[in-house]
């Protein structure tokens, strides 16, 4: 049998010295009693065992384990973690994975308790102030169920570093002086002032935070156990709370319902939808405000709000999309996504500057699916493309284009009344019932969803050069008229 | 006033807010600081809960219960005869430090009565963090409540000091908005959403883009003071999940106020039902379920009697028992009892062991919610097809509410 007397009941150093030193010597864990010192001197040195020769690597995990269990108040602990040791030094490397093994989990349950001794440490601790020196020095009871104090401590002082404070407790005390941290014996309560000037607003917050109809005092207590209530100043209130609720509530219930007071509306100015570049009360803004009440299909719903088009009252040419995306959907503005840089860029290459492009889209609310955290883009349909026209139709008879750049099937399609295979009628000059001139091309989006570069760039080039014919198109028909 | 009564007051009227949480921002730390306090170490902490079983986290509390709006549901509208008080800014900075170097709380939560109009309301809330941050150099949390139709330059303010900001879409449909609450407006609250989504995204992705709420945004929505059903309000949240990006959805069963309006229902929401559409939220992000599982359409209520993951497990009995030793992540999910960190620990010692129904137990999953829906080495259900499984396995009625 082999005898250890470690210092003091957090003793890590000294637990480490002497587990080391005996797996290294293979010695089995009933092999060994495992002791505290009486005199729980925190500089004391369990002296029995010098660094061992030699070393082995455990793994990081149990180390960690360790680290944690050894604080529980639980006699057995130095041997129960010995046994992990010895068992992962000789190939058990992964032995804390497995979560039913009866050893690894009377250790987790160690760790379990001291984490949540540790997180209710750091919950339910209060400073009261003393004036000392003509300072402030910040003192704490706290009665922790395991020895959790001195690893405890960095918190509070990560916390407070700027504060001096001491925490005293039964069996240790700590304290930081604005610089150092060091602990010393335990202490009494009485060694803690008696009262603090904050402590009555911060019991009559308590009081009047509390919600006497949803009175759950089991939710309470499992979270906030009685044991921590003498040390709480604000938990004198709770017997008081918990006895009057239902007598304020059914008072609340049996007063008299008021009626609603006719009263008129409060004077808040309402700020207008963004209206694109067009000053408030031009035409187009007009058309804008009325369009962001829209109802004329389900679309408004989930969406965030209605993206209008954008661009100056007497464009040339007006750039038709499909539908807003989810960064325009969030911005309230057409093409500002992923697609609209694309053809913000396309359209610098193309030598037409946007500020003098009117766009817009054939459907003026985002259509989508919620899938966790993100929206995936839905076609609109024929219905939805329907229901939006008379805006598209507004916006054409307002601006009076000259040329309408219809970017993919959904703009072909709400525009042009037909089906339309882009491949086949893109960079043609169509002239409509009216007179009207169309164009077609691909939506910027086509070119973000193709999968190898070589691809991208070729059909880059190509919505370049549409871009380009387009624009002398509407230089010609400039031209004629 | 007394401070102390003012305290009391718009306390009192911040309460009526669930959130209080604390968690999910950046790392902060006062070691090696000049001046300033506090840190945020990524994990909320409850410093205190009160009888109603809340969390107390933050100094949660009104710049001011005044109000020019009405909304039917609020302690504060404008017509309510509910004494009013507003703190200065240097009163909540006082107390917010004050509490906070006494360890009573994580932070700040702020919000606000408006006043004269949102920009001012707003410029005063900002006004409080950027004095606590600014002057005091505090490193705890700040939340704050966003107003919307406020100025975007005083939104991108707030949350370079804020950890989280939130807006309240406050109730689930935009008629029930336009009918208890005439003067907010549901659309100018989605787009202050959006926007808030926009500015979070932006200053995660790129690393020179100024901070902004880390903690992200949040919302609360009332349950039961209108005739939304649940399905309704679940596909609301799954909407807003999706699109803005949401931390949390709150859901807040309608309580009783003082001054009440008669246009209000007679009685109070079960709270029953909030805790319900919490399990069915926490359901759909974390455990895989699509809304029409537990609630097959809009009109749709989910049951109070039995949780919603049982409630499928009973009427999807053909997928069952699922075998603990071979199911994949997903199977065992499903699994009424068994949590995620269950199936977690479950799958990492099934690589070790074949796990029987005392290992189970020691994972400390509560047997007899699982039993009848999974098979061991040692254990096969009989009496899953049988009558009364429901009956059986539903539990002994809970005392929801006092009142209910």
């Amino acid at each position: 049998m082999r005898a250890v007397t470690l210092a003091h009941e957090t003793d890590w150093q000294g637990w480490r010295r002497a587990t080391r030193a005996l797996v290294l010597a293979e010695v089995a864990a009933d092999q060994i009693i495992w002791s505290v010192g009486g005199e729980n001197d925190l500089l004391a040195e369990s002296a029995a065992f010098a660094d061992a020769a030699g070393t082995f690597n455990v793994p990081r995990a149990v180390v960690e384990l360790s680290e944690t269990a050894i604080q529980a108040r639980e006699p057995e602990r130095f041997a129960w973690l010995y046994r992990l040791v010895l068992r992962a030094h000789r190939g058990e490397r992964h032995l804390l994975d497995d979560a039913a093994d009866p050893e690894v989990q009377r250790v987790q349950r160690l760790a379990q308790a001291v984490r949540r001794d540790t997180h209710k440490m750091r919950a339910f601790l209060r400073f009261r102030t003393v004036q000392e020196d003509g300072a402030q020095r910040y003192v704490a009871w706290f009665e922790p169920s395991h020895f959790i104090v001195e690893a405890n401590a960095p918190f509070f002082v990560r916390r407070f570093a700027t504060m001096t404070w001491s925490i005293l407790t039964p069996y240790r005390s700590a304290h930081w002086n604005g610089t150092e941290l060091s602990f010393g014996p335990g202490a009494q309560p009485a060694d803690v002032p008696d009262d603090d000037a904050l402590e009555a607003y911060w019991r009559a917050y308590f009081s009047s935070i509390f919600n006497p109809a949803r009175l759950k005092v089991g939710a309470m207590q499992s979270e906030m156990p009685k044991k921590y209530w003498r040390n709480l100043p604000e938990a004198v209130a709770i017997p008081d709370l918990i006895r009057s609720a239902s007598g304020r509530t059914e008072q609340m219930l049996e007063q008299d319902m008021r009626p609603p007071k006719a009263m008129p509306l409060a004077p808040l100015r309402a700020r207008a939808a963004q209206a694109g570049t067009e000053a408030k009360g031009s035409p187009l803004a007009e058309l804008a405000e009325r369009a962001a009440e829209c109802r004329n299909c389900p679309l408004w719903e989930p969406a965030t709000q209605v993206v209008f088009g954008e661009g100056p009252g007497g464009a040339r040419l007006m750039l038709i999309g499909e539908q807003p995306g989810d960064q325009e959907d969030l911005v309230g503005r057409p093409f500002v996504g992923p697609a609209g840089q694309l053809l913000d860029r396309a359209l610098e290459e193309a030598e037409i500057d946007r500020q003098t492009v009117y766009v817009t889209n054939a459907v003026k609310h985002f259509k989508f699916v919620p899938r966790g955290k993100r929206r995936i883009h839905a076609k609109p349909d024929t219905v939805e493309i329907v229901a939006c026209s008379p805006w598209l139709n507004a916006e054409r008879e307002t601006v009076k284009p000259g040329l309408l750049v219809l970017l993919g099937a959904t703009a072909a399609r709400a525009v042009l009344g037909r089906a339309v295979t882009i491949s086949r009628e893109r960079g043609e000059r169509i002239t409509m019932p009216g007179g009207q001139a169309a164009f077609v091309t691909v939506h910027p989006s086509f070119l973000l969803r193709l999968p190898d570069e070589e691809s991208k760039s070729r059909e880059y080039r190509a919505f370049v050069a549409d871009l380009r014919r387009a624009a002398s198109i509407i230089a010609e028909i400039d031209a004629a008229a | 006033m007394e401070l102390i009564e003012k305290l009391r007051i718009l306390a009192d009227a911040a309460k009526y807010d669930a959130s209080c949480a604390s968690s999910g921002t950046e790392k902060r730390t006062s070691l090696g600081k000049a001046d300033g306090v506090g840190s945020s170490e990524g994990m909320g902490i409850c410093h205190a809960y009160a009888p109603d079983g809340r969390c107390i986290s933050l100094l949660k509390i009104l710049l001011t219960n005044s109000c020019i709006f009405d909304c039917l549901y609020c302690i504060n509208r404008r017509s309510s005869n509910v004494q009013r008080a507003r703190f200065t800014v240097d009163e909540i900075v006082t107390l917010t430090l004050g509490f906070y170097r006494r360890n009573c709380i994580e932070g700040l939560f702020l919000s606000s009565g408006i006043i004269r109009d949102p920009d001012y309301t707003m410029e005063q809330v900002v006004r409080v963090a950027r004095t606590l941050r600014e002057t005091h150099g505090f490193r705890g949390y700040i939340h704050l409540k966003t107003i919307p139709d406020a100025d975007p330059a005083l939104l991108a303010e707030a949350g370079r000091y804020a950890d989280r900001l939130s807006i309240n879409v406050e109730l689930p449909s935009e008629s029930s908005l336009s009918r208890l609450a005439p003067e907010k407006n549901a659309g100018s609250i989605r787009r202050s959403m959006g926007r808030l989504r926009a500015r979070i995204d932006e200053s995660r992705a790129e690393r020179r883009a100024p901070r902004f709420a880390p903690a992200g945004q949040s919302t609360q929505v009332i349950v039961g003071a209108d005739a939304t059903p649940d399905g309704a309000i679940l596909r609301m949240s799954a909407n807003l999940y999706g699109s803005y990006g949401l931390r949390r959805v709150y859901y807040s069963a309608f309580s009783p106020i003082p001054e009440a309006s008669s246009a209000l229902p007679p009685m109070r929401a079960p709270l029953l039902r909030e805790h319900r559409l919490y399990q069915a939220d926490w359901l759909m992000r974390f455990y895989g379920f699509e809304i029409t599982e537990l609630a097959a359409n809009s009109d749709a209520m989910l049951d109070l009697d039995t949780d919603p993951k049982l409630a499928w497990a009973l009427a999807n009995r053909h997928r069952f028992p699922v075998d603990v030793n071979r199911a994949t992540r997903e199977e065992l999910l499903r699994v009424p009892g068994f949590g995620t960190k269950a199936v977690d620990r479950i799958l990492a010692s099934r690589r070790f062991r074949s796990l029987r129904m005392g290992d189970l137990g020691r994972l400390r999953i509560p047997l007899n919610k699982v039993t009848p829906f999974v098979v061991t080495p040692d254990h096969r259900p009989r009496n899953l097809d049988r009558e009364g499984l429901a009956a059986r396995l539903a539990p002994s009625p809970v005392q929801g509410s006092l009142f209910g």
